[in-house]
């Protein structure tokens, strides 16, 4: 019998299971899932709990109601991956070996990587909202506060979720205005990117909802240090930002038992095809979601594209046919816009967001790099599709490539 | 794309400068280079940088990060951002004569 080894049971890791427990020959192959948690969370959700539009129940729900029956789960965390030998240590000193092994271990905040940041001031007055408890932390304080001055701040890229910050911004300027305190709020968002975001249409765009919002960008701008006590966050450079409130999004890493096994990069991340998703360096080894190190989005949006291409070619890998080199680095992302609304934008490695309808070409329902009622209605939906359809590896109407029907050059 | 001569040889750079070959590049290029950047003149520390970078460019095939050139070339951030201020990598690699970092997003 074959061993098939999951590494890392999140969005990525669950979909792979899902779709290859009824497909592959079980008197050939046996699938095992190894994650150290037993608490999935849906992160897209993490960005609506400091405005009290979600709470921690609408984003958990246990891992294992979500894995195919017939696999073997193991609950714990890791000591080390062996790619050379085929195999992987766990804490406990169980030795599990593989055939073939696809790594969908994530990515997280390190806000360690930043001095000054984790001290006496963490989760009092500066805040991440990538974690469960940062974003509840975040709640506790907004739900109090009386305003000052808001920084949202983006250490350094790639991070997961490369909207997210912007969204935060934009449902600041909503929940302030509803709390009748926007004019004592006032909102900063700086970023070491040049622009609102990084690629040029887009950035123009949103550059200009963040005017509209009177929300200050300072671009350009990459942290170095942050002074807790005296409330100043400072670039490399020595310019200082002061603030009341930080929001801070602080580096993205890989799994540390990426960086222990010696398959990362600088940032843990793993050296992986763009195309065909498989490792660089070990053939019988495929990367999925936020651990790759794609020039990519790291989102579920692109995990779920990544999973229909890596499902194909695991199946190639098993009967030893060519690779197909289909992944072309599509992401597709809901931006909520506040009061109600939202913006949409679809691209790749080398289409940037435009203009357009989406999915269906001239129809929609939803526009690209527009602000309407019904991108947000997508976004508020996708709770529900994520949960029922997307965990479970079931088809969505949307192609894994993306497409420029629809799109309108500019 | 544009064409420039630099050093006694013609070498091709896209649009911002960066080079579009790195195999064109040549030790007595890099200080005119710094000076079309505001970078003058070029000193020890700014070469133990761009070596570091030809360096692991040969082996890596990718422009080093700002993480790397501390974990694997020694450089702290801190002397990087005095050395090459306002955007380090870029303009280190501008100089090196390497293609300009990517960006993730």
């Amino acid at each position: 019998m074959k061993q098939l080894l999951i590494v890392g049971g999140g969005t990525a890791g669950t979909m792979m299971a899902n779709k290859l427990a009824p497909v592959l020959d079980d008197s050939e192959w046996h699938i095992t899932l190894i994650d150290e948690h037993e608490t999935h969370y849906y992160q897209p959700g993490f960005l609506f709990i400091p405005w009290g539009i979600y709470n921690k129940n609408d984003v958990i729900k246990p891992k294992r109601d979500f894995y195919p029956s017939g696999i073997d789960v193991i609950i714990s965390p890791i000591e080390i991956i062996e790619p050379d030998e085929n195999r992987v240590k766990l804490v406990d000193g169980r030795v599990i070996s593989y055939d073939l092994m696809i790594v969908a271990t994530g990515s997280q905040i390190n806000p360690g990587e930043t001095e000054g940041m984790l001290g006496d001031k963490w989760h009092k007055n500066i805040f991440d909202f990538y974690t469960i408890e940062g974003t509840t932390a975040l709640r506790n304080f907004i739900k109090y506060w009386e305003g000052g001055k808001l920084v949202v701040n983006v250490v350094e890229m790639p991070i997961k979720c490369p909207v997210a910050p912007l969204e935060f911004a934009f449902l600041a300027d909503w929940y302030f205005t509803e709390q009748g305190i926007r004019d004592k709020v006032e909102i900063e968002y700086v970023t070491p990117l040049p622009g609102a975001f990084t690629k040029p249409i887009a950035a123009k765009f949103l550059g200009e909802f963040l005017t509209k919002k009177n929300i200050k960008l300072t671009s350009d701008f990459s942290a170095g240090r942050v002074d807790a006590e005296n409330n100043k966050l400072y670039s490399w450079d020595d310019e200082a930002i002061d603030y009341d409130l930080l929001v801070t999004i602080p580096t993205n890493m890989g799994a540390e038992v990426i960086g222990r096994s010696g398959m990362g990069d600088d940032l843990n991340f793993i050296p992986t095809d763009h195309h065909t998703l498989q490792s660089k360096k070990w053939e019988n080894v495929f990367v999925i979601g936020d651990a790759t190190d794609l020039p990519s989005s790291k989102a579920g949006s692109v995990a779920h594209f990544e999973a229909d291409v890596l499902f194909e070619n695991i199946q190639r890998y098993i009967d030893g046919r060519p690779l197909k080199a289909a992944f072309d680095g599509h992401a597709n992302c809901y931006i909520e816009s506040g009061f109600g609304k939202g913006i949409l934008i679809d691209f790749n490695y080398d289409v940037e967001p435009l203009p357009g309808k989406f999915p269906l070409p001239g129809v929609g329902p939803f526009s690209l790099l527009q602000e309407t009622r019904m991108n947000h209605w997508g976004k508020m939906t996708f709770r529900w599709v994520y949960w029922n359809l997307l965990l479970k590896g079931a088809e969505l109407p949307i192609e894994a490539q993306m497409t420029m029907a629809g799109k309108k050059r500019v | 794309m544009a064409e420039a001569t630099l050093a006694g040889v013609t070498v091709e750079r896209d649009d911002e400068g960066f080079f579009k070959n790195p195999d064109d590049w040549k030790e007595e290029m890099a200080p005119e280079l710094a000076k079309e950047i505001g970078i003058d003149p070029l000193t020890e520390a700014h070469w133990k940088v761009i070596r570091f970078m030809r360096e692991d460019y040969k082996v890596k095939g990718q422009v080093p990060s700002i993480r790397r050139m501390k974990n694997e070339g020694g450089i702290s951030t801190k002397d990087l951002y005095n050395l090459f201020p306002k955007g380090p990598a870029k303009k280190a690699a501008y100089i090196a004569g390497l293609g300009k970092p990517h960006g993730c997003i």
